[in-house]
């Protein structure tokens, strides 16, 4: 019963049905990752920041706020050194977290940034982030964990508070795996 | 003519007839139907009194999970693609399939999927406790081992589905009979035509998702990993952007059985035909661009809630066209009170209800209020249930006499009827108040305010849950010994080629195309 029409219609539904699959799979991700850069929507911050000469703007000011959370069942003390700063925008500011891995093994741990309000993200630049590498911490030694950033000259007058967290994982096992499959 | 059926167990194997596959499909979703039936008796035993009483709260999880899954994949959608076997090529005077091989291995490759899903209860572990929505990083980072075997199944029914629509498309575009233009179809095959588009468009993405927890588990991806550099969030968008379309492959199919059994109870044609196409294509668009009023409370920016939600709001509109439709058809209609008519009316009036809560939740403000309540439990068993499986129900009692030439007991249906009927608002509409009230939905236990609607709520799905076997009972009762027919109409009020044939239906029907006018 396969004739010629019907042929024709099963090789187009099933390439649709892969190309669907396909989409799902290397399309909707890089396009959400897209979005949220554009938008800001998830309070994604960018990566390392090229410090252009724009100048600092002194008329106004904007009130930094430094978050830290650990991560489900993540051990480590984490704490910011300072919870607030006041900033002008454009000025690279530094400002810095602590760590310390109160445990008795060997840890290594991933900070993942997070900015709010979220149409303040694409504002908040990093020139220098601890959050752009993985920190391995050996069982009981604790870090200052450095961070300069700026804040957007263009950042909406609206917005006279940004708040930063960190949230901080747990990744040794992670790394573990990659090394194991390295060896 | 052709022969007919092989003997034994190998007939049900090998077979490429459309209305064997038919019938096996219908079997295993019923057969699913209970076991997914008895997750919900559990659950709802538990929850009959507030603390813990009969499982552990893990197990618990690992019921509603199970419960939900195996109604929605199993059960629901296997039953109509079953009635869709059975009914599609004889409603457009086609011999049969037009990949009956195809048709033989989506069929029986299932059984497998919900194996692989069911062994899990027994593995150490557990079942899949993450809810049926299997949120990443609960079905990732913290899932049971189990989850690959969860992922392997959902891949299996997935393809299943797949090549069950490509099977249903490639039948209605080619075969029909000559004269048969696409607006002079019948209702069912135009819902399900749409239907098994939406199907190919969504099940390819739900494996998709699947895929990447299966990656992010086994193979160190980070699709859904915050540590990595992924998001969770970005699971719940992809999920829905299968689940709601979902939600319309499960009803659309429905409205199609609806919008036979009213006409021909009426012994009036269905009212507004080409508005009945209109409105289901607009529902399937519709359904694409809605996806995150699931996720209210994911953050979203303020524009995301407003669209979302005045986009969810547009879809009131064709799904009340169809309302007003088979109220239309029913106006000064004939009408007479057979057991496939009780149902139908039920499913106008309970899915009305349904659409009605869907609205409410739909508008983003007070959804903060409902989101994860037993309000949203309420809202989707009201048009899943009376909705769906309702008009499963109707479609047998309906078309039974003509697959196997026998007559129901029409008393005994009946009283089957108004057991479910009472049996459902008693269990759901109580959980609306729960709800309202505060009550958590995936919780094995609740604070004792809730105690009173609990306990009407699981003493209305004992007797729901009862009447289910009840109408087991009413159809093996009609299939060995019912009362044997022979006209070709079972229903004086009927119309369609399928109810042009002998009675029973013979093995093979239009071996030579019928001409339609």
């Amino acid at each position: 019963m396969s004739t010629k029409p019907v042929k024709k219609t099963l090789v187009k539904l099933l390439i649709s049905a892969v190309g669907m699959f396909l989409f799902a799979l290397f399309v909707m991700p890089p396009l959400y990752d897209v979005f949220c850069e554009i938008t800001g929507v998830g309070g994604k911050t960018g990566d390392a920041y090229q410090v252009s000469d724009a100048g600092v703007d002194n008329s106004r000011t904007v009130k930094v706020q430094f978050v830290a959370t650990n991560n489900g069942a993540m051990p480590w003390e984490f704490t910011p050194k300072v919870y607030e700063v006041t900033v002008h925008p454009g000025e690279p500011t530094e400002a810095v977290f602590y760590a310390k891995n109160r445990t008795s093994r060997d840890m290594v741990a991933q900070a993942i940034p997070n900015v709010t309000p979220f149409n303040a993200a694409e504002y908040f630049h990093k020139t220098e982030c601890f959050c752009f590498n993985q920190q391995p911490l050996k069982a009981g030694e604790d870090a200052y964990l450095p961070l300069v950033f700026i804040v957007d000259r263009d950042l909406p007058r609206a917005i006279k508070t940004v708040t930063l967290s960190y949230t901080l994982f747990d990744v040794t096992d992670r790394v573990d795996e990659s090394l194991t499959q390295l060896n | 003519m052709a022969h007919g059926p092989a003997k034994g167990i190998g007939r049900w194997l090998f077979t490429t007839n459309h209305k064997d596959i038919g019938t096996l499909y219908l079997w295993f979703s019923f057969a699913m139907f209970l076991l997914g039936g008895f997750f919900a008796m559990v659950i709802r035993a538990e929850l009959f009194e507030p603390g813990m009483q009969i499982v552990r709260p893990e197990f618990f999880n690992q019921m509603t999970t199970m419960h939900g899954l195996v109604m929605v994949f199993g059960a629901i959608m296997p039953a109509f693609v079953g009635l869709a076997n059975w009914m599609i090529p004889m409603m457009i005077g086609a011999p049969d399939m037009a990949l009956p091989r195809m048709n033989n291995l989506s069929f029986w490759i299932l059984p497998f999927a919900f194996a692989l899903l069911a062994s899990t209860l027994f593995m150490e572990g557990g079942a899949p406790n993450f809810g049926w929505t299997f949120y990443a990083p609960l079905s990732t980072t913290y899932a049971p081992d189990t989850v690959n075997y969860f992922i392997f199944g959902v891949h299996i029914m997935g393809a299943s589905s797949i090549m069950g629509s490509i099977n249903i498309i490639a039948t209605v575009l080619n075969m029909r009979a000559p004269g048969m233009t696409l607006m002079k179809m019948p209702m069912f095959v135009w819902t399900w035509l749409i239907t098994a588009f939406l199907l190919i468009a969504v099940m390819p993405v739900l494996a998709g998702a699947v895929t990447m927890m299966l990656m992010d588990i086994n193979f160190g991806t980070s699709f859904f990993d915050a540590a990595g550099g992924g998001d969770p969030v970005l699971f719940q968008h992809v999920f829905w952007f299968f689940g709601h379309p979902e939600v319309y492959i499960i009803i659309l199919p429905a409205f199609g059985v609806i919008s036979h059994i009213i006409p021909t109870f009426s012994r009036k044609p269905l009212f507004g035909y080409s508005s009945m196409v209109y409105a289901t294509a607009s529902i399937a668009f519709l359904s694409f661009i809605v996806w995150a009023h699931h996720m209210f409370m994911v953050g979203m920016p303020i524009g995301g809630e407003l669209y979302f939600m005045y986009a969810t709001m547009l879809i009131a509109i064709p799904t009340a066209a169809k309302v007003f439709n088979w109220v239309s058809t029913m106006f000064r209609g004939s009408l007479t009170f057979e057991t496939p008519m009780l149902f139908a009316i039920a499913f106008v009036i309970l899915f009305t209800i349904g659409g009605f809560t869907g609205v409410m939740v739909a508008i983003a403000p007070s959804d903060v209020q409902y989101h994860d309540s037993y309000f949203v439990v309420a809202h989707f068993h009201y048009v899943m249930v009376a909705g769906a499986v309702f008009s499963g129900t109707a479609a047998v009692y309906y078309w039974l006499p003509k697959w196997c030439g026998r007559m129901y007991d029409e008393t005994m249906a009946k009283l089957q009827f108004w057991i479910s009927f009472i049996g459902f608002n008693i269990t759901f509409f109580p959980q609306h108040f729960l709800g309202l009230a505060g009550m958590p939905r995936r919780y094995a236990d609740y604070a004792l305010q809730f105690s009173d609607w609990n306990m009407v709520s699981s003493i209305g799905a004992f007797i729901y849950g009862s009447s289910q076997l009840l109408f087991m009972f009413i159809v093996i009762r009609a299939i060995r010994s019912g009362k044997q027919l022979s006209e070709p109409k079972t229903w004086e009020g009927a119309e369609g080629l399928e109810w042009t044939v002998a009675t029973p239906a013979p093995y093979h029907t239009f071996t030579t195309p019928p001409e339609v006018k």
